[in-house]
């Protein structure tokens, strides 16, 4: 059974952002895209308009793997919205790079989990409203 | 030539009335304690030539969480005022009282007001507690997933800390426990009454690891200092509160999630430039006022200061003994924003002041000559050493 990655009643949408919104618009095609450059191939996030490492203008966004490790992570419990389940809050590093973290839900996981910290994880796509939110399953979750 | 920040000295202080919903607006509230700490110091509104703040502005973020900006303080009290400063970046709330010592050893002004005023009591009671208080879209790549609040993003420093250095959450109730224990004696604190450690086991978990007991307490409230060129030391009529080295710096990403090492913060580079500004060491510290918005904080602060090493914070603060106030570092004497209430980083800075004058009555150090204070967490951090005799 698919896992189903609608895990927040209310969903905060990003900001329509030139430097940003391929970001949110990637995972149409199923893929997740950093801006990444062209010339020392180091990914930059958040997204700039230059490479953060060797500040050249040659930077373009592309796909990653979408694999990832979760660094650390939080149950949050507290009901901000009424009616909210608890959800899994993590800080992933993608594999294709050590200092390339987001931010995102985890889904598929047991908020009791002991070994979260650690756990290999990859990317899955929740489409509202044009907008695809990257979420993170076990690796090797059904599709 | 000595440090710049030490040609300038806190004189005064003030408070307003703190706690929880008081419904008056924070232009009320900041005039109290500006009125206050302008006596305290011995001087007259006429004597103020600056005015610094945090956040400033037009209360950015605001339900409660910004003041009035310095120049409606300087419309309200009808000052002709040499220097001005609002703004919610630099270093921490702190960052204020800094900009004020800077502006002086510049020789910009010679007494310059500086506060902070919170309303986020009042405010939340009308409006909810929801963070994000139903916002439709955001900027950042946090509250997209449900990250809507600073408990989830400190939640993760503190689910690391304990992954990696194996930092339980009795070590950690600690800092909460101290802190109430602590406002038992401070009259002027939210909550007195003694909380134990199966209290803070079993509190309400809001994201985990963090409990409510690990949440500091929004109040409303204003605190008000006057920082004076030195010369003025002779004259002032309280004991001085003598700047000794202040940290400012900002080492490495300022992020909430991408800070490269999760299980420290901002902290670090602050106590590492401030430590180099002085001569005095970590083990000079008698009293340690230490930022509290979420108990990692303060965890974090005493590692980063070097009164243990990264990551040996929870076996420093096992059993409380050591931090308790007849402890080797007494913390938070006033209870900290967790007992006392969130007075944003300048509570911990009036309550420094008043340990060094002597007036912090039933809650004083004996001999508190050296104290550091420090705000902010996470990616936010600004420190300074106060002392009551004066280095050159």
């Amino acid at each position: 059974m698919a896992i189903d990655l609608d895990i927040l009643k209310v969903r905060i949408a990003p900001q329509d952002d030139p430097e940003t919104n391929f970001f949110w618009a990637s995972g149409e095609d199923g893929k997740l895209r950093f801006k990444h450059c062209q010339d020392c191939g180091y990914y930059s996030h958040p997204p700039t308009p230059r490479c953060s490492k060797c500040l050249s203008a040659n930077v373009q966004p592309d796909p990653v793997s979408g694999r990832a490790t979760v660094l650390t992570y939080t149950v949050n419990v507290q009901q901000w919205v009424p009616g909210q389940e608890p959800y899994i809050i993590a800080i992933v590093t993608m594999e294709e790079q050590d200092d390339l973290r987001l931010t995102t839900l985890l889904a598929g996981v047991a908020l009791d989990d002991p070994n979260i910290i650690g756990m290999k994880v990859e990317v899955r796509f929740l489409a509202r409203d044009d907008v695809w939110y990257p979420t993170f399953v076990p690796e090797g979750s059904p599709a | 030539m000595s440090n710049p920040e030490r040609l300038s000295f806190i004189s005064g202080i003030g408070r307003s009335a703190s706690g929880r919903r008081l419904g008056r607006t924070s232009m009320d509230l900041t005039l109290d304690a500006a009125l206050e700490a302008i006596a305290d110091a011995g001087l007259t509104r006429d004597d103020i030539d600056g005015i610094a703040t945090y956040p400033g502005g037009d209360a950015i973020m605001s339900r409660g969480f910004g003041g009035p900006s310095a120049a409606a303080v300087q419309d309200a009290l009808r000052l002709d005022i040499n220097f001005l400063y609002g703004s919610g970046e630099g270093s921490a709330q702190l960052g204020s009282i800094i900009e004020a010592s800077m502006a002086i050893a510049a020789g910009l002004a010679k007494h310059v007001l500086v506060f902070r005023t919170v309303t986020e009591s009042t405010m939340q009671g009308m409006a909810g507690r929801n963070p994000a208080g139903g916002m439709a879209r955001a900027g950042g790549f946090l509250s997209q997933f449900g990250a809507v609040s600073a408990t989830n993003w400190f939640a993760q420093v503190a689910q690391l800390h304990m992954h990696k250095y194996g930092t339980t959450k009795e070590q950690l109730g600690q800092i909460s426990l101290t802190c109430r224990t602590n406002a038992g004696v401070n009259p002027r604190a939210v909550y007195r009454d003694p909380i134990t450690m199966d209290d803070y086991l079993n509190a309400r978990m809001i994201s985990t690891p963090l409990c409510l007991l690990d949440c500091d307490v929004p109040v409303d409230g204003s605190t008000a200092m006057i920082v004076s060129h030195v010369d003025y030391a002779k004259d002032a009529p309280k004991p001085s509160a003598f700047i000794n080295a202040v940290g400012t710096a900002q080492y490495g990403r300022p992020s909430w999630d991408q800070y490269a090492d999760m299980t420290s913060m901002m902290a670090q580079g602050v106590a590492k430039q401030m430590w180099s500004r002085t001569d005095l060491k970590p083990s000079d510290v008698d009293v340690a006022e230490l930022y509290d918005g979420f108990s990692i904080i303060t965890l974090a602060w005493i590692e980063a200061l070097g009164f243990c090493a990264q990551g040996e914070g929870g076996a420093f603060i096992e059993g409380g003994q050591r931090i308790a106030r007849t402890g080797e570092l007494p913390i938070n004497t006033h209870g900290g924003q967790l007992s006392e209430g969130r007075l944003h980083g300048y509570g911990h800075v009036y309550e420094a002041v008043a340990q060094l004058r002597g007036e912090a009555g039933e809650r004083q150090i004996p001999n508190a000559e050296v104290i550091v204070a420090a705000n902010g967490g996470g990616p936010i951090a600004g420190a300074m050493l106060l002392t009551k005799g004066y280095s050159s």
